[in-house]
Order: C-alpha cells, then sequence, then structure tokens
C-alpha cells in the first residue's frame, strides 16, 4: 500500500477542465517534482494536495485516509512568495509552529515558551539565521526567506512537504546553496516531498521521480479545451542518471 | 553629460533647505494675504469685525487660554476642549473597537459576510447628519447623542476599510497558518489581527477629519461646552477673534492627533511598511 494515492483526480475551474485522469501512487520519503509548462495544472494538482481546494471528482489519501477539506499539519507548505509572517520575528515564526496549536490563544507562556524559543534558536543556528533572529523577515534576503520558510514549515513536523517554485525567486548561486539545504533536511527527516519547479536540472537533481504536466492532445482550435494529466514519470534517482545510461547505450552521446 | 538646467523637471529636488522653506512659504502667504486684507478694510473703518488684526486675535488668544469666566471662574478654553476631546476620543475609540471587531469576523468569517456585508454596505451610506435629530430625539440633548453621531459616521467607514484589509491578507499566510494547526480564533489572534492593527491606526488617521466634522456639527446644535458650542456662541456677536482663535487651535488639535497616529504606528509595528516578507 503506497503513502499518498491519486486516483482518477480532476479539477474543473467552471467550464475549463485543468487537469483530469490523474492517477499517481506515491511511497513514503519520495521526493517528487512536478514539471510543466505554465497553467498546466501542476500548482493546482498541489493545491488539491494541500487539501486548499476540493477536486471536482477522483480521491487523494494519505495513508488510506482521505482528507478532512482544509488545510492541515499533515502537509506542510512553503511558496514561492508570502510563506513566512511578516509581523513576527523571525525567531517567533519558528516558535509560532510550537505555539499555534497551543491552548485558545496561540501563545506559550513560561517554561514552555522559553523551551519553544531555545529550540527555535538552535533550529536557527543550525540553517544559518541564528544571527538574525530578532529581525524582521523583511530585512532577510531572498534565500534567507525562503530558508526561514522552509525551517518553519519543516518545525510543524509535517509528513509531506509541498514546495510551490521555492527557489523561483533566487539567484543561482543562493539556489544551489538551497538544494544542499533541503537534501540535508531530507535526510534528516525522511519525510515525503512534492515540489513544482520550472527548472528542470534542479527537477532531476533533487528529486526520485519526475512527474511532466502536459495535455495529452491539444485541439488546435481551442487550446483551452481538455485538461493536463501527467505524461511521463521519470525515474530520477541518482541525479537522473538511469535516464542518461540508457541514452549512452543507445550510443546518442557517441562523439567519435 | 547633460547640466542641472536640462534635467527633467521631475528628477529635480530641492535642498534640504530649499524644501523647509518651501513648505512655510504656503503659511506666510497666508497670513500676509489675511494681514494686508485686515489692514485694508481696518483703515478704512477701526471698528470693523470682519477681519480683526493678527494683533487682536493673538490678545484674544492669551486671554481665552489664561483668564477664567466671570461667572464660574473656569478657564472655558480648556474647558471647551477637554469636552470636545473627550467625545472625539470616545466616539473615535468606540468607532474603532467596532472597525476592528466586524472588520475582521466579516473579512475571516464567509458565514459573518453572507450576513453583514450587505447590509453595512447600505448602513455606510445612510447620511450621518440627516439622522442628527433622530439621535437628538432618542439619546436625548446630552453625551451620548454626540458620540452616537461620531460612530454612526466614521463606523461603517471603519469596518468596510478594515474588511476589505482583511481579504488583502495574502492567503498563503492564512494557508500557512493553518498548516501549522492554527485555529479560526487563533489566526484572527495571532495573523490577521497583528497584520491589520497598523491599517486600523492608517484608517483611524483617514475618518478623524469627519469626526471632527460631525463633533463639531452636534456641538453646534445641541450642547452646554465645547468647541464648536463655542464657536456657534460668539457667532452671534460677530467675534470673529475668538472664532479665528478656535479654529487655529482646532486645526493644531487635529494635526497633531493625526501626527501622533503617525508616530504611533511606526513605533508600534516596526515591520509595518517596510517591504512585505
Amino acid at each position: 500500500m503506497s503513502f499518498v494515492t491519486v486516483s482518477n483526480l480532476r479539477k474543473d475551474y467552471g467550464p475549463r477542465t485543468i487537469i483530469e485522469n490523474i492517477n499517481v501512487e506515491v511511497e513514503e520519503g519520495q521526493f517528487i517534482s512536478l514539471v510543466g509548462a505554465s497553467g498546466c495544472g501542476k500548482s493546482t494538482f498541489l493545491r488539491l494536495l494541500l487539501d486548499q481546494e476540493r477536486p471536482t471528482s477522483g480521491t487523494i489519501t494519505v495513508d488510506g485516509e482521505l482528507f478532512s477539506g482544509e488545510p492541515c499539519q499533515t502537509r506542510g507548505i512553503v511558496f514561492q512568495r508570502y510563506s513566512v509572517f511578516p509581523h513576527m520575528t523571525v525567531r517567533a515564526n519558528i516558535v509560532a509552529a510550537t505555539a499555534f496549536t497551543q491552548g485558545t490563544w496561540g501563545w506559550l507562556f513560561g517554561n514552555a515558551k522559553k523551551q519553544a524559543q531555545a529550540e527555535a534558536q538552535s533550529t536557527l543556528d543550525r540553517i544559518g539565521l541564528g544571527h538574525v533572529a530578532a529581525q524582521y523577515p523583511a530585512s532577510l534576503s531572498g534565500g534567507m526567506q525562503q530558508r526561514l520558510a522552509i525551517a518553519q514549515a519543516l518545525a510543524a513536523k509535517p509528513r509531506i512537504l509541498l514546495l510551490d517554485e521555492p527557489f523561483g525567486a533566487l539567484d543561482p548561486g543562493t539556489k544551489l546553496s538551497m538544494h544542499g539545504f533541503l537534501e540535508q533536511l531530507r535526510v534528516e527527516t525522511g519525510m515525503t516531498v512534492f515540489m513544482v519547479t520550472h527548472d528542470l536540472e534542479e527537477a532531476f537533481k533533487l528529486a526520485d521521480r519526475v512527474l511532466v504536466f502536459d495535455k495529452p492532445k491539444w485541439d488546435p482550435d481551442d487550446l483551452e479545451k481538455g485538461g493536463a494529466t501527467i505524461t511521463y514519470d521519470f525515474d530520477a534517482r541518482n541525479d537522473g542518471i538511469p535516464f542518461q545510461t540508457l541514452q549512452e547505450n543507445t550510443n546518442v552521446f557517441k562523439s567519435d | 553629460m547633460p547640466t542641472a538646467d536640462a534635467m527633467r523637471w521631475i528628477n529635480r529636488k530641492p535642498s534640504r533647505v530649499l524644501a523647509w522653506v518651501l513648505a512655510t512659504l504656503p503659511f506666510i502667504i497666508v497670513f500676509a494675504a489675511y494681514a494686508i486684507g485686515s489692514e485694508i478694510r481696518l483703515s478704512v473703518n477701526p471698528a470693523d469685525k470682519l477681519l480683526p488684526a493678527p494683533s487682536q486675535i493673538w490678545e484674544t488668544a492669551l486671554r481665552l487660554l489664561t483668564e477664567g469666566d466671570r461667572r464660574s471662574g473656569r478657564i472655558l478654553f480648556w474647558h471647551d476642549t477637554a469636552a470636545s476631546l473627550r467625545r472625539l476620543g470616545l466616539g473615535v475609540g468606540i468607532a474603532a473597537t467596532m472597525g476592528l471587531v466586524f472588520g475582521m469576523a466579516i473579512g475571516l468569517l464567509p458565514y459573518m459576510r453572507a450576513t453583514f456585508a450587505t447590509f453595512i454596505s447600505v448602513l455606510s451610506m445612510v447620511p450621518p447628519l440627516a439622522i442628527l435629530p433622530i439621535l437628538f430625539i432618542v439619546f436625548g440633548l446630552g453625551e451620548l447623542s454626540k458620540v452616537a453621531l461620531i460612530v454612526i459616521g466614521i463606523g461603517p467607514f471603519l469596518i468596510r476599510d478594515l474588511w476589505m484589509r482583511v481579504t488583502e491578507i495574502p492567503t498563503e499566510l492564512v494557508v500557512k497558518a493553518q498548516t501549522l494547526g492554527a485555529s479560526s480564533w487563533i489566526i484572527a489572534m495571532r495573523v490577521a489581527g497583528p497584520q491589520i492593527m497598523p491599517r486600523l491606526l492608517q484608517s483611524v488617521r483617514l475618518s478623524l477629519g469627519p469626526a471632527w466634522l460631525f463633533l463639531i456639527a452636534s456641538e453646534a446644535i445641541a450642547a452646554e461646552g465645547g468647541l464648536g458650542y463655542r464657536i456657534f456662541l460668539v457667532r452671534r456677536y460677530l467675534a470673529m477673534d475668538v472664532i479665528l482663535t478656535y479654529v487655529i487651535w482646532i486645526t493644531l488639535l487635529a494635526f497633531l492627533l493625526d501626527l501622533l497616529l503617525k508616530v504611533l504606528t511606526r513605533a508600534l509595528f516596526p515591520w509595518f511598511g517596510e517591504k512585505r516578507a
């Protein structure tokens, strides 16, 4: 029995079908990249996985259970922007993951507060944000904000991490260090990850599987017609080496 | 390189000193225009009451600020100021609280939105001054009707404005809070609430103008004291020096209140106004 099971998933916005016939099974701990052209339903699929929106038909189950109808702690999310709370300091952003589940008011007091703050500080120290713990996110660079956003999502200990173009707005150097950061976190937590990206290199580098979203057939008279589905499901372990081995065996790259 | 003369006007900026001079210039011009007009009228008719000389206004102001009333011994100027500020503070305070509570509820909860959105929109179209007689009839001529006018005058605006500000909070933040396990109440208290507090102060700043308008209107019609009451009382004697003193004082108070709220916003919400995270 797989961990995440998506069967016959379909999502319409009004008369437009965005995605249809989505069938995927994902094992726990797998890293899945979702790629495809803009408007091909990758982010819609991610919102369905988040349970921020409900499918028109079909089901998603996690660990055999259906969704409850709203986002919850099982699935953490990092968006491209607006992922951290601008009115809280960097440390408070991490503490929030603990505090938000506490009591009626969502505030921690006394020893619980001290402990959560100490834990948050050690988390921040580990990810290289310890020195800015007392600042507000607006004073952080884009890469630091996304690192904070990922750490915040992980502080709630989700079983699945959803990333919606998390590194899309970062420069190449920062992007590379974020890849290292994410791979390290994955080794530590062993969580399942779904990441939407436009960067194919990134997709194959990080993921175990790369799912390609596209429309199986394009109607030349009405490009809006028909929904996208998963057209390719690549094995991307070893940075996509099996794919390259296949090419070498068929002499595609023979240079002499 | 083009010389300074060739630069576009949109790119030319005054120096600090020049900016300061330019800022005071309109005040000086208005004052000078008044002084000249007053001079001309008084030279024709020394008993003219319409444009009293600046020196006379100054003397009147000193007398108003320091000398007690012949009958009661109270300094009416400060008494009026206290009465008006109390009404204004109560009215704006109650309206702001209503704006915060209802704005948050309507902005966050679809059930509240379905129930009250249209109602508030219609309510905010009622001209407050048109129902002032009703307020006087229902609440009497005391403090309550004046405070009620301010609340009714700016309350619906504040509710609508705050509700708009709540819906402008990025969905991402609300979704994120849910994935961190926050309940509706905690999202209101720890995400939506803190984010719209600085916007509440901004909205209150905008509504202070109308609030003064409603205060003075209600004081003019029926009161036993207050800045608006005094102005309309001395109008009978054409006491322009008193009226002008009060008008300048009200303007100064409004300006200082606005400044206070601005400084308060910056001090309490240091994260606000910087680029959004």
